[in-house]
C-alpha cells in the first residue's frame, strides 16, 4: 500500500506544527522518520493515522485519502502511539483480543491471530498478567502486539524501541525488518543508529519541513565534503624531506595536519571529487615507508543529522 | 452496533475487575435500603404497601452515584492517552460514547434489579400498585440514563476524574433541582419552562405510572444531546486550528 503525503501542512494556532510537506511511502519499504523534539515527526503520523484533520494538504493511501473514508483506511493501519498508551488493567491477553475485535477481525481467526502475535513479540510467558504488571519493553511489545493484531498493510510506529534493552531492540528491529519487506512501514526516532540499522529511507524532519531524504549512504555522501584520511607512517629517517611536506606535494592532496602533534600522524584532506588512497601508498612504496594505519573517515549519521537540524 | 457492544463490554468488565461495581452497588443498595427498610420515615410507619420511600430515596442516591461511575470514563483514557489509540482503530467516535454510555447504564440497571427483592417483600405485605412501581422503576432508568449521559459529557471534557465528577453533579443539579426551584418562584409561560426542565417534574409523573410521551421526549433529548456533545468534544481535536 502506497501512502503518499501531499502538501501537509498542520498549524496549531500561530505555530506551524507540519509545514507543506510531501513524500511517498511505498509497499515494502521501511522509512525512518528522524527530527529533533517538536519537529513534527508525530503530528506527521497523526494526520496519517486519521487521528487528527490536517489544515491543509492530503494523504492518501492506495488513492483514498484520509479526508473521504477514514474509516476504511483505519482498519488498514496499526498504529504505535508515542508513550504507549494501553489499557493497564487487562490482561495481555484480553487487550489483544479486544484490539483484534474493534479492528474488526473476523471472529474465527481472532485465537490465532493473537497466537500468532504472543509469539511474535515474545509474550507467552506473560500473556495473563495484568499490563500494569509488565516492565516498560514488554509493554512496548504488547503496543506492538496490538498495532499487528489486524495484519494491516500499514505500519505506523512512534518512537517502536524506547525503553527497550539492547537485546529487546535487536529482536524488535529484526521484526520490523521482516514486516517491512510486505508491508509499508513508517516509524520515527531520535536513536540515529537505530533508524540507520532497521530503514530502507530516511526522512529528517526540522521544524516541520523535509530537510532530507534519502538512504542513509545517501545523505552521508550529500553531507561528506572532500575525502578524509588518517595516515600513520613510520619513517626511516634518511629522507631529505619532512613527510609531512611530502604528502602535501601529492597531487590530489589539498591539506595535511598533524593529529594531536603525534609524530607521523596525519589527517589528510583530499580535494574535491578525489582520492589521495593510492598516491600516498604508493609515496611510502617509493620512501620505504611503513604504513601503519589508513583509515578513510565516514560522515556520521549523527553529523549528517545535527548539520541539517541546527 | 457489534463495535458498540464491544466497548460496553470492556468499561463492564472494567467496573467489575476494579471493583468500582461492586462497591458502588453496594453503597447504593446500602443507602437505599436504610431509608426504606430502617431510617424515620420508612415503609412500616407508612404503613402502606408501596415503594415511593424508595423511588424518592433512589432519586437522590443515583444522582450522586452516577457521576461516580461516569467520572472515569473518558476522562482516564484522556488522562493516558488511550483515547488516541482508540480513536486510531475502525470505531468512530460516536460508537465510542454509546458504549460507554450503555456500560455505565448497564451498571445502574444491575444495582437496580438488586433492589427486585424490596418489590417482591413490599407486595407480600399487601395489595401493591404494580404499574406504578413499574413506572417507577421505568423512571428511574430513564433519569439514570439521562445523568449517565451528563456524566459522560462531563468526563470527556477533561483529563481529570475529579472534575469530571464535579461537573457532572453541577449539571445534574440544575436538572434535579434548581430548575424546579426556580418554576416555583415564577409564574406563567417562563414558570412552566422551567418546570418541563425540571426532571423531579417528570419522574414524579413517570412514578406515578403515567407513561406520557412529554415526560419521555425530555429525557430522551437529555440523554442524546449529552451523547453528541461528548463525541463532539472527543473530535475536538480536530477543530483547532
Amino acid at each position: 500500500m502506497t501512502i503518499s503525503v501531499r502538501n501537509l501542512t498542520k498549524t496549531y494556532g500561530i505555530q506551524k506544527a507540519v509545514d507543506d510537506i510531501s513524500f511517498e511511502v511505498k509497499t515494502g519499504e521501511v522509512v525512518g522518520f528522524l527530527g529533533p523534539n517538536g519537529a513534527g515527526k508525530s503530528t506527521t503520523m497523526r494526520i496519517i493515522t486519521c487521528y487528527q484533520a490536517a489544515t491543509a494538504g492530503d494523504v492518501v493511501l492506495d488513492g483514498v485519502s484520509v479526508r473521504q473514508d477514514p474509516d476504511n483506511i483505519k482498519t488498514k493501519i496499526g498504529y504505535l502511539p508515542e508513550n504507549n498508551p494501553l489499557y493497564y488493567e487487562m490482561a495481555v491477553i484480553d487487550y489483544l483480543k479486544f484490539s483484534a475485535e474493534i479492528q474488526g477481525v473476523v471472529k474465527t481467526e481472532i485465537e490465532s491471530r493473537i497466537r500468532e502475535m504472543v509469539r511474535k513479540c515474545g509474550l507467552e510467558d506473560e500473556k495473563h498478567k495484568k499490563i500494569q504488571e509488565l516492565s516498560k519493553g514488554y509493554k512496548q511489545r504488547v503496543g506492538l502486539a496490538q498495532a499487528m493484531i489486524h495484519n494491516p498493510d500499514v505500519l505506523i510506529l512512534d518512537e517502536p524501541t524506547s525503553g527497550l534493552d539492547p537485546n529487546q531492540i535487536v529482536e524488535i528491529r529484526k521484526l520490523i525488518k521482516e514486516l517491512g519487506k510486505e508491508k509499508t512501514v513508517i516509524l520515527s526516532s531520535h536513536i540515529l543508529s537505530e533508524v540507520e540499522a532497521t530503514c530502507d529511507r530516511i526522512l529528517i524532519i526540522n521544524k516541520g519541513k523535509i530537510v532530507a531524504n534519502g538512504s542513509s549512504a545517501d545523505l552521508r555522501k550529500q553531507a561528506q565534503g572532500n575525502e578524509l584520511l588518517n595516515v600513520q607512517l613510520e619513517v626511516n629517517g634518511s629522507e631529505t624531506e619532512s613527510p609531512k611536506a611530502a604528502l602535501e606535494k601529492l597531487p590530489t592532496v589539498m591539506s595535511v595536519q598533524s593529529i594531536n602533534g603525534r609524530e607521523h600522524y596525519y589527517q589528510i584532506q583530499s580535494k574535491p571529487e578525489t582520492s589521495s588512497k593510492k598516491a600516498v601508498f604508493d609515496l611510502c612504496v617509493r620512501n620505504h615507508w611503513y604504513l601503519l594505519e589508513m583509515t578513510a573517515l565516514e560522515t556520521k549519521l549523527e553529523d549528517v543529522f545535527r548539520e541539517l537540524t541546527n | 452496533m457489534d463495535k458498540i457492544w464491544i466497548i460496553t463490554k470492556r468499561e463492564l468488565a472494567t467496573f467489575f475487575d476494579s471493583l468500582t461495581a461492586y462497591v458502588m452497588i453496594v453503597i447504593f443498595l446500602g443507602l437505599s435500603g436504610f431509608f426504606t427498610w430502617l431510617s424515620v420515615n420508612n415503609i412500616f410507619v407508612i404503613g402502606q404497601a408501596r415503594l415511593d420511600v424508595f423511588f424518592s430515596i433512589s432519586f437522590w442516591t443515583l444522582f450522586f452515584f452516577i457521576p461516580a461511575i461516569t467520572m472515569r470514563s473518558i476522562a482516564e483514557e484522556n488522562k493516558t492517552g488511550t483515547i488516541e489509540l482508540l480513536s486510531t482503530k475502525a470505531i468512530s467516535d460516536w460508537d465510542i460514547v454509546v458504549g460507554k454510555f450503555l456500560a455505565c447504564l448497564l451498571l445502574v440497571f444491575i444495582a437496580l434489579l438488586c433492589t427486585l427483592p424490596y418489590y417482591l417483600t413490599v407486595s407480600k405485605l399487601g395489595n401493591v400498585d404494580h404499574g406504578g412501581i413499574l413506572g417507577g422503576y421505568f423512571g428511574l432508568v430513564l433519569i439514570s440514563a439521562a445523568y449517565v449521559s451528563i456524566g459522560i459529557f462531563a468526563s470527556s471534557i477533561t483529563h481529570n476524574q475529579i472534575v469530571a465528577f464535579l461537573l457532572a453533579l453541577f449539571i445534574g443539579f440544575f436538572f434535579h433541582l434548581l430548575f424546579d426551584l426556580i418554576a416555583s418562584g415564577l409564574k406563567g409561560q417562563l414558570g412552566s419552562v422551567f418546570e418541563f426542565l425540571s426532571a423531579r417534574v417528570h419522574f414524579d409523573s413517570l412514578s406515578r405510572g403515567v407513561i406520557d410521551s412529554r415526560d419521555l421526549l425530555y429525557f430522551v433529548s437529555i440523554i442524546l444531546g449529552g451523547l453528541v456533545l461528548s463525541a463532539a468534544m472527543i473530535s475536538r481535536r480536530n477543530w483547532q486550528n
